[in-house]
């Protein structure tokens, strides 16, 4: 029985758009988020946080607030054993700190209450003695050898002696003569950029509903990305056996990476097992962003040499990012990108973290890259205004395809830049005339995407449905692109297929949501464990026939003998052969389980037209048009989702979202209405174009899509506004403010 | 503080509720309602997540305070569909794959259907401002305006 | 023997070269044989690296097979969002 997943196939049911299985649950409000559920006997629990950016705990007194009528349970560090892994000491202590608090919003204690208006008040009978420290919020000035320590003895050994202790990596790619290609080069541009720190931004705030029984069980209710991760986290922290804690994801609100690791659930657990009852804990809006996981704020200096006629003989970059208060890798990320979209004979990329008093930092669609790219692309456009040159055809002229060595190592097999550099060329967005005090900016934008660790598992029902069990929750619709998946592979119609995101008792380990690869391996291992059901069914029939099993096929959702010398029998479709599986060995079922490799890198380009206020500063986005790769789009308009939503976070992130600091180190806009995201009315329509270059690592030749369009964003704006107010800016966001004093400075 | 008795209509339900003086309306209807398809996104009337109507009105429950429904009509987004029959604007966000998330869903949905009470024939640019109010972070709102405007047109036509 | 590429600044612990050569025939192996001959390498791999094997990234997966003839690159663990 063949299955030729290689050939090029004729789709009928991936590529189509049916309707999404959870649709009427959340258009009606039936779908449980992580904060709509409770449990009889649930107390509410909330934080008590540092008001100071960076200082000892001298004491902490819980007694009043344990003497509240209505308290509970109050926790501290001090109910969190230490842990031996460096890793998890950091998110033990980032969910609660044991001796300093490291940033404004820093967890302290927690208290669990019979009812909310108590648990706040007992948070005030909490007395915190705090030993002020210096504190410092910049990458730059906490790189400098007279910065304030804000963790000492955690440099790695990449890290050369004599630098400020804040600085905790360094990392450096490349290959190549960076000194010949400078020398080859007709004109350098060397310039200096900064981006803020920005937030996921994602509308549901973090939820969770802990129970702990006295048996030292315990069930987990929460919004996450990865309910096994969370699981794996918050049993190391509690000092509990995996199948001890189950967890289950609820619908989620939004994540794009912010919501792949864990904040509130360790307290709420430890919570729940000290006052015996069910506990759960919100966080409210500004606690989201004071102490959740906002991105890398970054420094970087890029210098790149072109020839006269378009050519990038040499680009090198220096990298200086901040995770917050604890160590991070995200610029090995960054310094891996940075070139990623060129083809070049001599590149280097040097990368920095540096630890400041700021909240830990977690993943936003494609950690580090967008800092990096925005550097580069930028330059890359200052050179072709320079120069005088088409900057798309400048792109083409230098960019990776298959076989080019890429910046960061690997050699890359087919790839969808030059296809989808040639889509924007062809498209009339490209030509369309822009009328005075208008700009276009264009710029490319990569992720590796990746694949991991999946479980699924396919049942057959006796009436010829099918259940899919994956472990991953759905963050951007990929329940509808399992279910076509499996009923493409099984050859039944979509709607005979329901697919559900299991707990983690259920079924086995999957990774996190993250690193777009839902689609890519959930899907791969559906397509494998309807192969293994069709297996099992083609058997069942080859009994029911007497005949070999290696004379069945499996065609359009039917077995069938493979040729006439099989036997005259008419096809049993895969109802009929479930129907009777009582009788011919029991329950059908298929499973796949594995790790993931082989995910497709996805390319991106963006182009944006604006209209700069000169009055007030305001950027007007006028057009905006995403061009992605997506090696297969098994559902359209999920992909498309996926394009238009990175685009806006991006233009949300280069016109106006920034984490503010003030002198004292703490955030001073916690909130939607001074950490401003795009709303309805700033924006035009974004249209999107799909190209399908397959990616060789999939069946249907699946690419992650989800990260890469946070990446080009930052650079399409910053280049369009660049041209349109005919002056360069390097720093972003570029907000109203910004804009006006640059043309003040002029 | 002594609680306070209050009597209301939600959905067309008459409904009695004891809340606390500074209770706000949207943590009425979740915990003490079990409707929890309002959304509590910010606690200060920025994102519209937990957007309702009070007699008729288009508002952020959270900056109401429970006590001020007092013989008020509620509107929510439970009340939208009628029996098992969807609204054509919850049939137009799915036929459009007007939701990611769906966290926002609930309170947008309320507002088109207020958007559209008032006006059954807006422009691409009044649906936009008429949203503004309403923060989606996965979408880009691109799908959410097409499905509002082809529901308006569906609701037109009907 | 099988030749690997190494990033800039883990150089520093192969006396300077960008290319060595192991004896291996698997992603756990080369691992092993890396982190023996180069003991300065020994911090990162245990803090996790991943392999790219002619163009295709692999993240941890220790029974991968690698030709002699392969293109094999260290890279970063890498981590999404």
């Amino acid at each position: 029985m063949a299955l030729d997943s290689s050939a090029k196939r004729v789709f009928k049911v991936v590529g189509t758009r049916p309707p999404r299985p959870d649709g009427v649950d959340k258009v009606t409000g039936r779908a449980l988020y992580g904060a709509d559920v409770s449990a009889p006997g649930m107390l509410t629990a909330h934080i008590l946080r540092s008001p100071h950016a960076h200082a000892e705990i001298v004491s902490i007194d819980t007694s009043a607030a344990e003497a509240l009528e209505g308290v509970k349970a109050v926790v501290t560090a001090a109910d969190f054993a230490v842990q031996d892994d460096q890793s998890l000491r950091d998110i033990q202590e980032n969910c609660m700190a044991r001796t300093k608090v490291l940033y404004d919003g820093h967890a302290i204690a927690a208290v669990a209450a019979t009812s909310a208006s108590i648990a706040r008040a007992a948070l005030k009978l909490i007395k915190v003695a705090y030993k002020q420290l210096p504190h410092v919020t910049d990458v730059d000035a906490a790189m400098r050898p007279d910065a304030p320590v804000v963790q000492s003895g955690r440099s790695l050994e990449t890290v050369p002696a004599g630098m400020s202790e804040n600085v905790t990596s360094h990392c450096e790619f490349g290959h190549g003569d960076l000194d010949a290609g400078f020398a080859a080069a007709d004109l350098i541009v060397e310039r200096s950029f900064t981006t803020a720190a920005t937030h996921q931004g994602y509308i549901e705030p973090h939820a969770c509903l802990a129970s702990m029984t006295p048996d030292g069980k315990a069930d987990l209710w929460c919004c996450t990305q990865g309910q096994y991760n969370v699981r794996t986290i918050c049993a190391a922290l509690m000092g509990m056996e995996a199948s001890q804690l189950r967890v289950t994801a609820s619908e989620i609100g939004g994540g794009f990476g912010g919501k792949t690791t864990v904040f509130i659930e360790p307290v709420a657990l430890a919570l729940s097992r000290k006052s015996g009852r069910p506990v759960k804990m919100v966080m409210t809006r500004d606690e989201v962003f004071k102490a959740t996981g906002p991105t890398v704020s970054s420094s970087t200096d890029v210098k790149i040499g072109m020839t006269r006629d378009g050519r990038i003989t040499a680009g090198e970059a220096h990298l200086r990012y901040s995770g917050g208060a604890f160590p991070c890798g995200t610029v090995d990320m960054g310094a891996q990108a940075a070139f990623a979209a060129y083809d070049m004979t001599a590149v280097r990329t040097l990368g920095w973290n540096a630890l400041t008093n700021r909240p830990k930092e977690a993943a936003y669609r494609a950690p580090g890259a967008p800092q990096a790219i925005y550097a580069v692309e930028s330059v890359v456009d200052e050179l072709c205004q320079k120069l005088d040159l088409d900057p798309l055809a400048v792109r083409l002229k230098n960019a990776a395809r298959k076989g080019t060595r890429s910046s960061y190592g690997p050699t890359f097999d087919d790839i969808g830049l030059v296809a989808t550099l040639d889509a924007v060329k062809a498209h009339p967005h490209y030509t369309a005339p822009l009328a005075p005090g208008q700009g276009r900016g264009l710029s490319a934008g990569f992720w590796f995407n990746f694949g991991g660790n999946t479980c699924v598992s396919l049942n057959v029902n006796t009436d010829g449905t099918v259940g899919v069990t994956e472990g991953n929750p759905d963050i951007g619709g990929s329940r509808a692109a399992i279910s076509q998946m499996a009923a493409e592979e099984l050859g039944i119609p979509y709607d005979k297929i329901r697919t559900i995101i299991a707990d983690t008792s259920s079924l086995g380990h999957n990774d996190v949501t993250d690193g777009s690869r839902v689609t890519f391996a959930v899907g791969l291992a559906t397509i494998k464990a309807a192969q293994d059901a069709i297996a099992k069914m083609c058997s069942r029939a080859a009994k029911i026939w007497d005949i070999d099993e290696e004379a069945v096929v499996w065609e359009d959702g039917a077995a069938r003998p493979s040729g006439p010398n099989a036997g005259k029998f008419p096809p049993m479709s895969l109802a009929e052969i479930a129907a009777v599986s009582f009788n011919t060995g029991g329950p059908i079922a298929g499973h796949y389980e594995y790790n993931a490799d082989g995910a497709g890198v996805s390319f991106g380009v963006h182009l944006v037209d604006v209209e700069v206020d000169r009055e007030t500063g305001a950027t007007k986005v006028l057009r905006y048009t995403v061009f992605q790769d997506a090696g297969c789009a098994v559902h359209p308009s999920y992909v498309e989702g996926q394009m238009q939503g990175g685009a806006v976070q991006g233009i949300g992130w280069a016109l106006n979202e920034e984490y503010i600091y003030g002198e004292d180190g703490r955030l001073q806009n916690a909130g939607f209405l001074d950490y401003r995201v795009p709303v309805a009315s700033d924006l035009p329509s974004i249209e999107t174009v799909i190209l399908e270059i397959p990616n060789p690592g999939h069946p249907y030749g699946v690419r992650g899509v989800g990260e890469t369009p946070i990446v080009p964003p930052l650079a399409a704006l910053s280049n369009a506004v660049s041209r349109a107010i005919g002056l360069r800016l390097n720093r972003l966001p570029m907000s109203p403010p910004r804009i006006l004093q640059a043309l003040s400075e002029g | 503080m002594k609680s306070i008795h209050v009597s209301a209509s939600v959905n067309g339900d008459a409904v009695e509720f004891i809340c606390a003086p500074d209770e706000s309306l949207l943590d009425v209807l979740r915990n003490r309602l079990d409707l929890t398809g309002a959304k509590e996104g910010c606690g200060t009337g920025d994102c519209g997540a937990c957007s309702v109507t009070l007699n008729g009105r288009l508002v952020c429950s959270c900056l109401v305070l429970g006590a001020e429904a007092e013989g008020t009509e509620i509107g929510t987004i439970e009340g939208l569909a009628t029996g098992d029959t969807l609204h054509p604007l919850q049939q137009s966000f799915i036929d459009h794959a007007a939701l990611q998330c769906g966290i926002c869903t609930p309170g947008i949905l309320v507002a088109a259907k207020a958007l559209l009470e008032k006006n059954p024939d807006p422009s691409d640019t009044e649906v936009r401002y008429w949203l503004a109010g309403n923060l989606c972070r996965c979408t880009g709102y691109d799908k959410i305006i097409h499905a509002v405007l082809d529901a308006a047109k569906t609701m037109r036509g009907a | 023997m099988v030749a690997v590429v190494i990033w800039g600044s883990l150089r520093q612990f192969t006396d300077g070269q960008a290319k060595v050569e192991v004896e291996a025939s698997t992603f756990k192996e080369l691992l092993d044989r890396l982190s023996t001959d180069y003991p300065g390498l020994k911090p990162q791999i245990e803090r996790g690296v991943s392999l790219a094997l002619d163009g295709r990234i692999y993240r941890e997966a220790w029974f991968t097979p690698i030709g002699p003839d392969s293109e094999v690159v260290l890279m970063p663990y890498m981590a999404g969002g």
